[in-house]
């Protein structure tokens, strides 16, 4: 009986497997794609060395000097005029780092700032303890209301012997989360009540609110800051000298109510009929009808655009610029015109743009997040 | 068991209560409305500051160095306003044209099956999206004023286009007498392309013979205005800029303001386009491109006949949506300096007048027509494009 041996297995060609295989697929499957891929790698090389040459290679990063365990690094800290004009000049953003996180709030009083910071890392992890957990509904309404409050007083003062600090010496990245903040939290209750205002049986409640929802989304949000600092001050008795920050806050909430009611309205519109008929069946009235059965569900499916409508928000904070408040982007002018640091607007516009972007990027990647987590259809 | 008395069960009535409450809601916002716009009228006159539109005819006094119209600071504040409004119709356009062409190719090129190509453009729409659009005008006017060359050394393109640190020059189109003959050939040869489409498409259905109608089209559209202009005798010249002393004279000027505005403007407006567009291809059914294949339409036959009709049919509303928001976006320029409505009109001029009243109203008013008028065109598109028999 002849003996069959198993021939050893012929490898697979080497354009089969591996990363040849991969390039062939991904990058040099046709004469087109050979074309597109060969353009796309020169364009890369046209503007990536350039823009890490100044970043990175060519950049001055001379922090001055420092120690750690007794060794001594570094040289003295590098001036404006020995950073050369061709490449980045890193020092100027490490001196004036305070400036643009901080603004002009007296720098002794900082920590308060900070402890702000702080407490808003500690309420992520909070929301995540919590989070499915029984009762978890009341401990999480009780943080956003309590948290607020105490930053509030944290950041002003004025109370428990805190010294107050005035609204003009709030800048930089802090009031910038401020405005985000106060805008998100006051005018997401505002647009709840629009939109169930829009969606009302009661003509003339539909019709005002139809009315100022449109007309918001229509304006730009910079003719609504401008009202909000020329005409709003006459609006009351004695002509009140209003708070710049005050007007700002009032604008930018106005402007955001609009834009959340519309998404909870989509929320509002997805819920079916059954479930407004089964609540008053069993005979709740309307508010309990919408606080207990139509809201939640109407707000969970629109959690993924309130947070898209919060990103938008969080953009538009930098509109405050135009109205003479110092947030950050203000400080990148503001920086650049110390005596001692003049013409350094390209390095403050990088390093605002990146933490901007950061901040964005982040939300974006969260709002995806949640859209896949809350979709409810069977897609993928 | 006793009834309700009369009066309770009358309070108790679900239509009265609707009543009573939108009365009250009535109330409340006339009341508003009442203190907010006494106290209005009383501190505008205790702070003397005039009312009414009277200020329009006035001479404005201050010089505008971009406009499509003529314009001296002895002109009115009323043709500020129009200055102002033609600026931002301009600027709107221009971006939108190019945020359409920027963000239907990043939209397709994330599609693409080459893998460098998606993931640029992928990185192109997560890297503009997230940056807003107020820091991406101040960037790309600073690196303007920072890279472009003085007027001497100038980027020159073919001797008529010009790019400096003062802007960017073209050449300004002169219209002569006779030219209305080539604009009426426009129309005529856009009419008539018409017919004729319509001509080969019954032919097409009638016989089965399929003509391709691209040869004529441009025929008519292009080449009958050609020839009307040529028999006239070219009655069309252009203004071209050219150096003298140490600026340009004659053409068309574009100030850096504008040319920062107009690219951030296309720039951020083109990653919501792309995203448009790709989740409009998306859409479509694969068994839809597996139809038009089995039927034996070719490549370029499924895609025009087949996919793109159900593609834009989920990308056009979202994209006119981005049209109105990059129209919004351009009052922006107020923080450069571009002299559009915003930044004309309710900066500059209310600056100079303070009736902050009048000025904004008209401003909001503008937004709120071009607002309307884009929401219309969204509605009529909407109703053209809706599945017919759903």
């Amino acid at each position: 009986m002849a003996v069959y041996e198993q021939q050893e297995l012929r490898k697979p060609p080497i354009s089969q497997v591996g990363i040849v295989r991969w390039l062939r697929v991904n990058l040099f499957s046709s004469r087109v794609n050979i074309g597109l891929t060969l353009a796309a790698l020169y364009m890369l090389y046209i503007i990536i060395p350039p823009l890490l040459n100044w970043t990175i290679f060519d950049a001055n990063f001379n922090f001055g000097e420092f120690s750690i365990f007794g060794f001594e690094f570094g040289e003295v800290m590098a001036t404006n005029t020995n950073c050369g004009r061709s490449a980045a000049c890193w020092p100027f953003i490490y001196e004036k780092f305070d400036m643009f996180i901080y603004g002009f709030y007296p720098r002794d009083l900082v920590w308060r700032v900070d402890s702000v910071f702080a407490m808003t890392a500690m309420l992520f992890v909070i929301v995540r303890l919590v989070r499915n957990r029984k009762g978890s509904a009341k401990i999480l309404l009780t943080t956003f209301v309590v948290f607020p409050i105490i930053s509030f007083y944290l950041i002003a003062g004025g109370v428990f012997g805190l010294e107050e600090v005035k609204t003009h010496q709030w800048g930089g990245l802090t009031l910038t989360l401020v405005i985000a903040s106060v805008g998100i939290l006051v005018s997401f209750p505002i647009g709840i009540l629009l939109a169930l205002g829009r969606q009302s049986n009661l003509r003339v409640i539909s019709f005002f609110s139809t009315i100022y929802i449109e007309f918001i989304r229509a304006v730009p949000l910079i003719t609504i800051l401008f009202m909000a600092s020329f005409v709003l001050p006459l609006f009351f008795t004695g002509g009140v000298d209003f708070d710049k920050l005050l007007r700002a806050l009032i604008a930018i909430t106005l402007f955001q109510a609009a834009y959340f009611a519309e998404v909870v309205r989509g929320g509002l519109q997805a819920i079916p009929t059954g479930q407004y008929e089964a609540a008053d069946a069993i005979g709740l009235n309307y508010v309990q009808k919408n606080a207990l059965i139509v809201l939640p569900q109407a707000l969970k499916i629109s959690i993924p655009n309130l947070v898209g409508s919060s990103i938008s928000l969080f953009k538009d904070t930098t509109l405050v610029l135009i109205i003479g408040l110092m947030d950050m982007l203000a400080m990148v002018n503001m920086t650049a015109n110390d005596i001692n640091w003049l013409g350094r607007e390209t390095e403050g516009f990088v390093f605002v743009t990146m933490t901007m972007w950061i901040f964005l990027y982040s939300m974006s990647r969260y709002s995806k997040k949640l859209e896949v987590r809350f979709s409810t259809d069977h897609k993928n | 068991m006793k009834q309700d008395s009369s009066i309770l069960s009358f309070l108790n009535n679900n239509e009265t209560r609707a009543i009573a409450f939108q009365v009250i809601t009535l109330l409340i916002i006339a009341f508003v409305f009442y203190s907010g716009i006494s106290n209005l009228i009383f501190n505008i006159e205790a702070r003397e500051i005039h009312t009414g539109f009277s200020f329009l005819s006035n001479r404005a006094g201050f010089d505008i160095n971009e406009s499509m119209i003529a314009y001296t600071p002895e002109h009115s504040n009323l043709r500020v306003f129009y200055v102002g409004l033609i600026n931002t119709l301009v600027v709107a356009v221009v971006g939108i044209i190019f945020a359409t062409i920027i963000g239907f190719i990043i939209g397709i090129a994330r599609l693409s099956n080459n893998w460098l190509i998606s993931k640029l453009a992928a990185g192109y729409i997560e890297l503009f999206r997230n940056i807003p659009i107020l820091i991406q005008i101040l960037i790309w006017y600073n690196m303007a004023l920072l890279t472009l060359p003085s007027p001497r050394g100038s980027f020159n393109f073919f001797d008529s286009i010009f790019i400096n640190k003062r802007g960017i020059y073209v050449p300004e189109p002169v219209i002569e007498t006779g030219f209305v003959w080539v604009l009426i050939a426009v129309v005529l040869g856009i009419a008539l392309t018409f017919l004729m489409k319509r001509h080969f498409k019954q032919k097409h259905s009638k016989t089965g013979v399929y003509t391709h109608t691209i040869g004529y089209s441009i025929g008519l559209i292009f080449g009958l205005p050609l020839v009307v202009f040529f028999l006239l005798g070219s009655p069309l010249h252009f203004d071209y800029p050219a150096l003298t002393g140490f600026n340009f004279k004659g053409g068309r000027t574009f100030s850096p303001e504008f040319l920062a505005l107009a690219v951030a403007l296309s720039v951020y407006t083109a990653t919501y386009i792309a995203e448009a567009i790709r989740s409009g291809i998306e859409a479509v059914d694969k068994g839809q491109k597996e139809a038009a294949a089995a039927l034996g339409l070719t490549q370029t036959q499924s895609l025009k006949l087949v996919v793109l009709p159900q593609a834009l049919r989920v990308a056009i509303p979202p994209t006119i949506n981005q049209y109105l928001n990059l129209t919004k976006n351009s009052s922006l320029a107020t923080a450069i300096g571009y002299p559009e409505l915003m930044s004309a009109f309710g900066g500059t001029v209310l600056n100079q007048v303070g009736q902050a009243v009048e000025i904004l109203g008209m401003t909001m008013a503008v937004y709120l027509v071009i607002s309307l008028f884009i929401s219309l065109l969204l509605n009529i598109v909407n109703k053209k494009m809706s599945i017919k028999g759903q």
